[in-house]
């Protein structure tokens, strides 16, 4: 993707804290990142990374209290969606921007049946009446792979499988042809054959349709399959960031190079024994003022205490990490770092 | 759906015979005398002879079925006659109250319209009060109207009628004159003022018993809202770009309204029989006042018909309820 174009998602210093009764969470802290036309971005990170969060922050979804968005900006088609009314948000959710949820089981209303929960955004957003909205959901049906779509209109979500009820989702949130659509973990609550089956799918659409697409994950090989661009986070903090190829070839942050190390392999000679990063990532009662995986880092040093490390141009374009042993490897030898 | 509905009334049927027998049977191994009210001076063999008129020596089974034959077979020739102008059910022996000496349907039918229009009005402004405020509790969550909500809520769980309907009386009808203590069965409503004094009349009652209503169901109702406001279909329904009202009143209304019809449903039968402390500080003589009496009479026909009847209604509100919880939630299917 050329990075001349301006993008049409650009996040600056997004920044969500979660008030709770023992204090303030600082789930996002200052996260940049930007998505262009047509670009999947794949956003990977332990669990509580703040994954989720950022990208349920960027349309307000989060529930407020105990959420609240502090600072930063979510530029979106000229607008800042902090910014704007509930109701102008309204109109950019499921009709400029697309949301798939975890959990099939659970993301559908169980009382309405398919058809009417497809047919609401087309009725909401595009003002098409019942039988255009049942003309289309045919359609979106046949799209995401659906038999039989004329009769399946009328089923309840308890008639579906888990891979079923994703792909309704997805229907659901392609109904109104969004600019971006944003995957949360699609696959996580799928077994295998399917989550393959649900990720040929999103590739072929993004063919079809050529939104732009974020994909939250923790499964790198998903990400290395389709992703354009990583995202990799770690306590609420963008680490990482740059060309598939580069990250995966080339992890410059300590964090990513144990996270690719995490990932078992299925050729060769079988490992020791299963890789993993040791310890927790922290809870954020504050906002950063140190490197927060200096805890579990091999590499960690003196500086790491002392500041949080900001993002900074690593090797080839495009390619940004968060850690001092950056400028430690630019000022002595680029071998310092190993991947 | 029709053939479920065909088997639950078949089945009903042995659950009832069951009901009215074990009534029957407990209502005979009760101590007392129907004829211990009347002067000791009536002399034992006249007494012999009334209690041979009434039945009351011949055995337990005899007595039951003939309360049974009555019940089953001559009141509903009864009331097809009443309807239909036949004569069916002439040179029948209904079932004959002991105290009024007058058939127990007869008196029923004068009791019903007093029941109905004060308990059963109570239940349906308390149901109409209870649902709006549960859903505002709820959506608004530690809100002021939420605090408000739910303090009435406990006030309205923790203080009797008893109390509350002599504390309406002391308020309203003595130190503020407006509203009458008693209920005036007699009013006849054919004019406006009429109308507007049975309004009056009918106000405290209503109101004792509709706190009661709306105190328990709304906060099943916020309980019930809160619970599904956290379900991940209320988000993807945001992330769709409904409206909240869209979300709320569609989205998680339906999925809370599902045990909530239940508990309305089960209450339904509580109109007729859960009233007697409430009827009886308002005067109002409707069926609970009716049954109490009965059991101080020991007249056994009028509260065994009665209890009977409130047992029916119980097996049909339970089967409307299970058939309201399927209309709700597509999952559940009866066929």
């Amino acid at each position: 993707m050329p990075d001349t174009a301006s993008p049409i998602l650009d996040v600056k210093g997004l920044k969500t804290v979660f008030r709770t009764r023992g204090g303030e969470v600082h789930a996002v802290n200052e996260v940049d990142f930007h998505l262009h036309a047509g670009e999947l971005l794949g956003v990977v990170g332990e669990s509580g990374s703040g994954k989720s969060v950022t990208m349920m922050s960027l349309l307000r979804l989060l529930p407020s209290p105990p959420a609240e968005m502090r600072d930063g900006a979510v530029m979106f088609g000229g607008q800042n969606l902090l910014d704007i009314s509930d109701e102008e948000l309204r109109q950019v959710r499921g009709s400029k921007i697309g949301f798939i949820f975890q959990d099939p089981m659970t993301s559908l209303n169980p009382v309405y049946t398919i058809g009417y929960q497809l047919a609401e955004p087309l009725r909401a957003h595009l003002g098409m009446n019942k039988t255009e909205a049942r003309a289309r959901s045919i359609e979106l049906l046949q799209l995401v792979g659906i038999p039989d779509p004329e009769r399946r209109l009328k089923d309840y979500p308890h008639q579906f499988s888990g891979g079923m009820r994703q792909r309704v989702m997805i229907a659901i949130a392609l109904a109104c042809d969004p600019k971006v659509l944003i995957a949360d973990e699609p696959t996580t609550a799928l077994d295998v054959t399917i989550q393959a089956q649900i990720i040929e799918l999103v590739k072929d659409l993004r063919r079809k349709l050529g939104m732009a697409i974020i994909w939250i994950t923790h499964d790198l090989g998903v990400i290395a399959g389709i992703a354009d661009r990583v995202m990799v986070m770690y306590a609420g903090q963008v680490v990482e960031e740059g060309p598939v190829d580069e990250i995966f070839k080339d992890p410059r942050h300590p964090y990513t190079q144990a996270l690719l190390k995490t990932v078992p392999a299925v050729r060769g000679a079988r490992a020791e024994k299963l890789q993993v990063i040791e310890g927790q990532p922290p809870i954020m009662m504050a906002a950063p003022s140190a490197c927060s995986f200096r805890n579990r880092c091999a590499h960690a040093y003196g500086r790491c205490e002392d500041a949080n490390p900001e993002l900074t141009a690593a090797g080839a374009p495009g390619h940004r990490a968060a850690c001092f042993l950056l400028d430690e490897a630019a000022s002595k030898q680029p071998e310092t770092v190993d991947g | 759906m029709l053939t479920y509905i065909a088997r639950r009334l078949l089945l009903a049927i042995p659950t009832l015979v069951l009901i009215s027998l074990i009534i029957f049977l407990l209502l005979d191994l009760a101590p007392g005398d129907p004829l211990a009210n009347q002067p000791l001076t009536i002399p034992p063999e006249v007494r012999q002879k009334m209690r041979d008129a009434l039945g009351l020596d011949s055995p337990a089974y005899v007595r039951y079925l003939l309360w049974a034959k009555q019940f089953f077979w001559v009141e509903p020739l009864v009331f097809t006659d009443w309807v239909f102008g036949t004569s069916f059910s002439e040179g029948m022996q209904r079932i004959v109250s002991w105290q009024f000496r007058s058939p127990v349907f007869d008196i029923i039918i004068q009791r019903i319209p007093q029941t109905l229009w004060v308990v059963g009005l109570a239940y349906v402004v308390g149901v109409l009060i209870a649902l709006p405020i549960g859903i505002i509790s709820a959506y608004k969550q530690y809100s002021w109207f939420d605090q408000i909500g739910t303090f009435v809520s406990m006030i309205g769980f923790s203080v009797p009628p008893f109390f509350s309907g002599v504390l309406m009386i002391v308020i309203f009808a003595i130190m503020l004159p407006w509203f009458p203590s008693i209920y005036d069965t007699t009013l006849v409503v054919d004019d406006f003022e009429s109308f507007g004094q049975q309004v009056r009349q009918m106000t405290l009652p209503v109101m004792v018993l509709a706190l009661q209503t709306t105190a328990q169901l709304s906060r099943f109702m916020r309980a019930s809202m809160l619970d599904n406001l956290n379900h991940d279909y209320v988000r993807t329904a945001r992330a769709k770009g409904m409206t909240e009202k869209v979300v709320l009143l569609i989205h998680v209304l339906r999925n809370s309204m599902i045990p909530v019809v239940t508990v309305i449903a089960l209450g339904i039968p509580s109109i007729f029989g859960g009233a007697i402390i409430t009827e009886q500080i308002f005067k109002v003589n409707g069926l609970g006042q009716l049954l109490i009496t009965a059991i101080y009479a020991n007249d056994l026909p009028m509260v065994q018909t009665l209890a009977f009847i409130f047992a029916v209604l119980i097996v049909l509100c339970n089967l409307i309820a299970d058939l309201l919880y399927g209309l709700l939630d597509p999952r559940i299917r009866y066929d």
